[in-house]
């Protein structure tokens, strides 16, 4: 067993942990914090994806030894801090780019990623850093929309009768 | 997961001295390895992390002109840093997916050695120097198989120099499930010749392909490809190819490589 | 003007809000005090008998709880199948029993053989590899025509051989259209394999059992998309426990399409193992398992056949499939090639002879069951490729050819036992093929082959049937449950609404948008109003979200309830006001008296009816509270036209999407902006299936695409451009029969799309001078390359 200790959304975090242990369970089981998601176990499908000292990776792919000293971000540290949704996820909802929820966590924190190194992407660009992310509701195409809003870029309208 | 402990030295000789344990292993970004693990088809006895090991990180230039990439340097920061070498850090921001880049390693790349994987292709082409804590292994030496490498027991790979070449390309035609390379083709031109490289394609994991490289080196144009082919018969056939597809495929992502190296 | 709330707005998600901000709570998210996790061990061979299962070494591993095998569940029930197909012979089906942990035999890789309680999971999962297993192997039957065969290895011993059923329909008509055939001008035949699929929503599945010893009561929490039906087939057919004491709780639920509808063992383990051990029992799904646990989709083998007469009109169809059933019957196993695929084979057009032969088949193989769509993707694949080819054929339009063929008087009763309300086909064409700009196509085509590339144009029609489903109707059809809806409107004393429905999201958004419809109902804010569902303690009995049905039967059911509630709100009103009931109108959230200045507003009284002081109690009863059970007329039938354009790299075979409109015939529309997004998923999982998704057997049952490794789920890269991608729901025809006008459109995309993309990729084929005239899905580059050669 293990100690480890990170910032997580900004608080002190730590706990005892195998060396199997990995940073999504620790983040799920220890911390309660349940919005990271586990969709697959061969690190494709990107529902589990974090922020770990400013870099997504995927948190079922990563032990929770390694993150010990790391500043890690989740879903639940994304929101403005009144509460309110950020810009991303504020786009996510106004462009419909969200269906069962499930893999949304990921995609947030993908896109998140995606407008730091890259604040105007084009749709292009928005495609191929999903690679890693899977949906299966959406067809993604208004979570690309989504993504281009957040980054200030004019989309289509959204349905109108 | 089988348990395993977990140690993270920060140098070289306390990794080396860590994997002296019995059933040690050696842990780079663990982006093929976790998932391995998570299928228990290994189980070792300890997990030493490499990633904290200082210098073996980052992207440099050598006395020679080679481009030296530390063991444990991402995909991401080859992908970003490796402007020296525009086809290698082309490759590396093709690896995988975004967060993959973000943990995966070169030296946990090339240890594996997987039959499918993009760095294998690059190394080759590049005839780079694989180094280790006790040798240099040159990459026509390097790479034995499928899985199978020229690293013994415990020997970590610390650096690896890529001579840069004149021109080059990697163009990978991608299992469109996992994204590894169905066919992936790395060219690059030397003043000395052309060293082609294919990755993805056959049964004993990367290897070069000669009559390629020898009507490059005469004429660096695809048009120099026409009429060479590779047999299938040792091609790896799956849900995802046969055998004869990805002969063929050789052939098209190769002209194609030529075609795009710059 | 687009509205801004009520039926017909894009009203934003409400339950975006914890979805984007991490505070959805999945099953997973679901951990009780106390609780074990079970290990299942899983056949890793196909087919063999089971001699021994020798678990006395995993039982003495650290933190076993208990391991159970077969002999645990000596006395509970097998899983049942919830419908019975009568073989065109006049037999019922074969129906073999389906043990919670394999008893005798494992038929299929996957298949559960014993189960590890443990204090961790991983523990569980270490004393499951204690257990020494002996299996001695049988011959694996996978390919359908294989196990049909004389003398094939039999998958289940005490049946009389692999044939599940053999259907026809419509019987009677079957010398008519083998007369039509043979009479006719030009007949189209085709082999094709409509591939097997898994459904791989993102959330695995998960089950947590809970036992209350002081009240002996079960408590089941699962990832489903129908609760009730859960509670009703695991209590009564299972477990034997009775529905007071038995709860089951979907929260939310991560996706899915159709293969979270069954019930599994698991499920019924988990519920039995947490009394068994006296503590909560959790199983959480690894994707590794899902891929050889959750039921199938598809895995038809056909051949059908069209025929014309000299003017090119349709004069019988003949379609005879076999259909994969895997190793057991899932839930609604037998309906899918039966009575959601025959009785569309009509499709768009005035077919007068059809005749359907479906043999189902059990094989060693998962089994296999609904998944998006559900028959009418099958059937309407084979239709609208078998019309694509004869229109190729004959050298005409397969606009043209499909144009003079179809259904233009409504109500329209087909030969194959159904009868559509309405539908207006020319509509959708019209519309799909103006947003598709078919005028530009060639110049399109020359562009493409100007870089090498070849260019393809592919059209489709197709109609659903949804809304499922009359209960009557499929009553007669060998269905064991009735498929109605229900609603339960509870009206507080301050004037909000809690609505308690049977249907059960798992992503459509009903949160949002069955509030839409009450909320105009009544002219009050949508807030006013809390949807409850995935709660058999918290909701009536209602069948759940699957075949379309949320809006349509769901939906009406709550209309129905609400209207109750209006009509006693009315009287309420009426004494308040002291007007005639026949005079009080109820707008904007007042009830006013017709011709004066006299109203009360709808808070007013709700309240009276929960402080009944001034209150008609003579006539009616306080309180405001209603139920609705709603069982549809007829199905609904949704259509529409797609169009597809494909690009072919001819030296790698890969095909792109360059473009690509959907034009559908929902009737009316709730929520714009969730049908549309209904729309794309079902697309994307339409393209997925014609370009990628292939769900893959070896000779000896192993599957082969068993991870995302190898099956490849569509991705924001495989699929097309905004620019160049349209889905449009402006034809409206609206249902007559139920009471919002609604048809559904959670499965069109996944219908239509299939054949679009392949008659696109013919065309390109084609037009490159390559003689193909079919390629069997997924159209991966290796397919369409070696098609080419």
């Amino acid at each position: 067993m293990t100690q480890v200790t990170m910032t997580v959304n900004g608080k002190a975090a730590s706990g005892t942990v195998e060396g199997r242990t990995l940073l999504s369970g620790f983040l799920r089981e220890e911390l309660g914090l349940t919005g990271t998601h586990v969709g697959c176990d061969t690190s494709q499908c990107g529902a589990c994806v974090v922020h770990v000292d400013g870099a997504a990776v995927k948190a079922c792919t990563m032990l929770a030894a390694e993150a010990d000293g790391a500043e890690v971000t989740t879903i639940e540290g994304m929101a403005n801090a009144d509460g309110s949704l950020n810009v991303i996820q504020q786009a996510f909802q106004d462009h419909h780019g969200l269906q069962c929820g499930f893999c949304t966590p990921g995609m947030v924190m993908s896109a998140a990623a995606l407008l730091k190194d890259n604040p105007k992407p084009s749709e292009q660009e928005v495609r191929d850093y999903l690679e890693g992310n899977i949906c299966r509701c959406t067809g993604y195409h208004n979570i690309v929309k989504a993504i281009l809003a957040a980054s200030g870029q004019d989309v289509p309208a959204m349905a109108a009768e | 997961m089988y348990n395993f402990g977990f140690e993270k030295p920060g140098t070289v000789a306390d990794a080396v001295a860590a994997l002296g344990a019995e059933d040690a292993q050696a842990l780079g970004g663990g982006q093929t390895l976790i998932p391995t693990l998570k299928q228990r088809l290994a189980s070792p006895t300890t997990l030493v992390s490499l990633t904290g090991i200082a210098e073996m990180r980052g992207v440099c230039t050598g006395d020679d002109g080679a481009l030296c990439v530390g063991g444990a340097t991402t995909h991401a920061t080859v992908a970003a840093e490796a402007g020296a070498y525009p086809a290698l850090a082309a490759t590396a921001a093709h690896i995988g997916d975004p967060a993959v880049r973000n943990r995966g390693t070169i030296g946990g790349s090339l240890a594996n050695n997987d039959p499918s994987a993009c760095y294998p292709a690059a190394a080759l082409a590049s005839g780079a120097t694989i180094v280790t804590n006790t040798r240099e292994i040159a990459a026509d030496d390097y790479f034995q198989g499928m899985f199978t490498t020229a690293l013994d027991e415990g020997e970590i790979i610390t650096e690896v120099r890529f001579p840069v070449p004149e021109a080059a390309h990697y163009e990978k035609f991608v299992q469109p499930a996992s994204r590894f390379a169905l066919v992936g083709v790395f060219v690059a031109k030397y003043a000395d010749g052309v060293r082609v490289a294919i990755t993805g394609a056959s049964n004993d994991g990367v290897f070069r392909w000669s009559e390629a490289e020898a009507a490059l080196s005469s004429n660096f144009s695809a048009d120099a490809l026409d009429g060479l082919s590779l047999p299938s018969d040792d091609m790896i056939s799956d849900l995802h190819g046969t055998a004869a597809y990805r002969a063929h495929l050789c052939g098209v992502m190769t002209k194609r490589a030529v075609a795009q190296a710059s | 003007m687009p509205k801004d709330s009520g039926i017909g707005a894009s009203t934003k998600r409400r339950e975006d809000m914890r979805f984007l901000t991490g505070a959805g709570n999945y099953t997973d998210d679901i951990n009780l005090a106390g609780q074990a996790y079970v290990h299942f061990l899983r056949s890793d061979v196909a087919h063999g008998t089971l001699k021994n299962v020798d678990t006395s070494a995993a039982a003495a591993m650290p933190g076993v709880v208990r391991i159970f095998t077969s002999s645990d569940f000596d006395g509970v029930g097998g899983i049942p199948c919830g419908w019975q197909v009568t073989s065109k012979d006049g037999n019922v089906m074969q129906e073999p029993t389906h043990p919670i942990l394999a008893t005798g035999k494992v038929r299929h890789v996957g298949e559960m053989i014993a189960a590890v309680v443990a204090d961790t999971p991983e523990q569980a999962r270490d004393a499951a590899e204690a257990i020494v297993l002996d299996i001695d192997e049988l011959p694996a039957m996978v390919d359908m025509k294989a196990a049909l065969a004389d003398g094939a290895t039999k998958v289940h011993d005490d049946l009389n051989d692999n044939l599940c059923y053999d259907w026809g329909f419509v019987e009677e008509n079957r010398e008519a259209v083998d007369k039509a055939m043979s009479e006719a001008a030009h007949v189209t035949s085709l082999e094709l394999v409509n591939n097997r699929l898994v459904a791989n929503p993102m959330e695995p599945r998960v089950a947590v059992g809970d036992y209350a010893r002081h009240s002996d009561e079960s408590t089941l929490y699962t990832t489903s998309q129908n609760p009730h039906v859960i509670r009703l087939l695991m209590g009564a057919f299972v477990l034997g426990i009775p529905e007071h004491k038995l709860r089951v709780v979907a929260p939310d639920v991560g996706g899915g399409f159709g293969t979270k509808i069954f019930h599994y063992a698991e499920e019924a383990f988990c519920t039995f193992a947490a009394k068994a051990c006296n503590r909560p029992v959790k199983w959480t799904s690894s994707r590794s398992e899902a891929f050889i646990s959750d039921a199938h989709g598809r895995d038809h083998v056909t051949k059908i056949e069209l025929a014309l007469d000299a003017d090119n009109n349709f004069t019988a169809l003949r379609c005879l499939t076999h259909a994969n059933m895997g190793a057991y019957l899932s839930t609604f196993a037998p309906s899918v090639p039966t009575w959601l695929h025959g009785t569309l084979l009509a499709g768009n057009y005035r077919t007068p002879l059809i005749y359907t032969n479906v043999k189902a088949v059990f094989t060693n193989t998962v089994p296999v069951d609904a998944y998006r769509g559900a028959g009418r993707p099958e059937a309407t694949f084979q239709l609208e490729r078998v019309i694509d080819k004869a229109a190729r054929e004959l050298g005409v339009d397969p606009v043209d050819l499909r144009r003079q063929n179809f259904i233009r008087e409504f109500p329209y009763a087909t030969p194959v036992a159904v009868e559509y309300d309405t539908g207006d086909y020319d509509a959708t064409m019209d519309k799909m093929l103006e947003l598709a700009d078919r005028d530009g196509f060639d110049a399109r085509r020359k562009a493409s082959e100007a870089k090498g590339k070849l260019r393809g144009f592919g059209v489709n029609c197709f109609i659903e049937a949804c809304g499922i489903a009359p209960s009557n109707l499929v009553g007669q059809l060998g269905a064991r449950a009735g498929l109605y809806e229900s609603a339960t409107v509870r009206v507080n004393a301050t004037g909000g609404l809690v609505v308690m429905t049977g249907s059960h999201s798992h992503g459509q958004g009903h949160e949002t948008t069955f509030p839409q419809v009450v909320a105009e109902m009544i002219g009050i804010d949508a807030d006013q109003v809390e949807i409850v569902h995935g709660d058999t303690a918290r909701t009536p009995m209602g069948m759940g979200t699957y075949g379309s049905r949320s809006i349509a039967v769901g939906g009406s059911a709550m209309v129905r309830a609400t209207e109750k509630i209006i009509n006693k709100t009315k009287k309420i009103a009426a004494h308040l006001l002291e007007a005639a009931e026949a005079d009080i109108e109820l707008k904007d959230g007042a009830f006013s008296v017709a011709g004066t200045d006299k109203s009360v507003t709808w808070g007013e009284v709700t309240l009276a009816a929960y402080v009944p002081h001034n209150y008609p109690l003579e006539d009616i009863e306080p309180g405001l509270e209603e139920t609705a059970f709603y069982d549809p007329s007829n199905f609904t039938y949704p259509a529409g036209a797609y169009a597809c354009e494909v690009e072919v790299d001819p030296d790698t075979g890969t095909v792109t999407i360059e473009r690509f409109v959907s034009a559908d015939d929902f009737g009316n529309v709730i929520n714009p902006m969730i049908v549309e997004g209904q729309v794309h998923g079902g697309i994307a999982q339409g393209i997925g299936q014609a370009l990628l998704e292939n769900c893959s057997y070896d000779e000896n049952g192993q599957l082969l695409s068993a991870s995302y490794m190898d099956y490849t789920m569509p991705r924001a890269d495989n699929l097309p451009h905004m620019e160049h991608y349209t889905v449009d729901h402006s034809c409206q025809t609206p249902c007559t029969h139920n009471p919002l006008g609604v048809k559904g459109c959670g499965e069109a995309g996944a219908i239509g799309s299939p054949p679009t993309v392949i008659n696109a990729i013919i065309d390109a084929l084609q037009s490159g001078g390559h003689k193909v005239d079919h390629i069997d899905m997924p159209a991966t580059p290796d397919r369409v390359w070696a098609a080419m050669q």
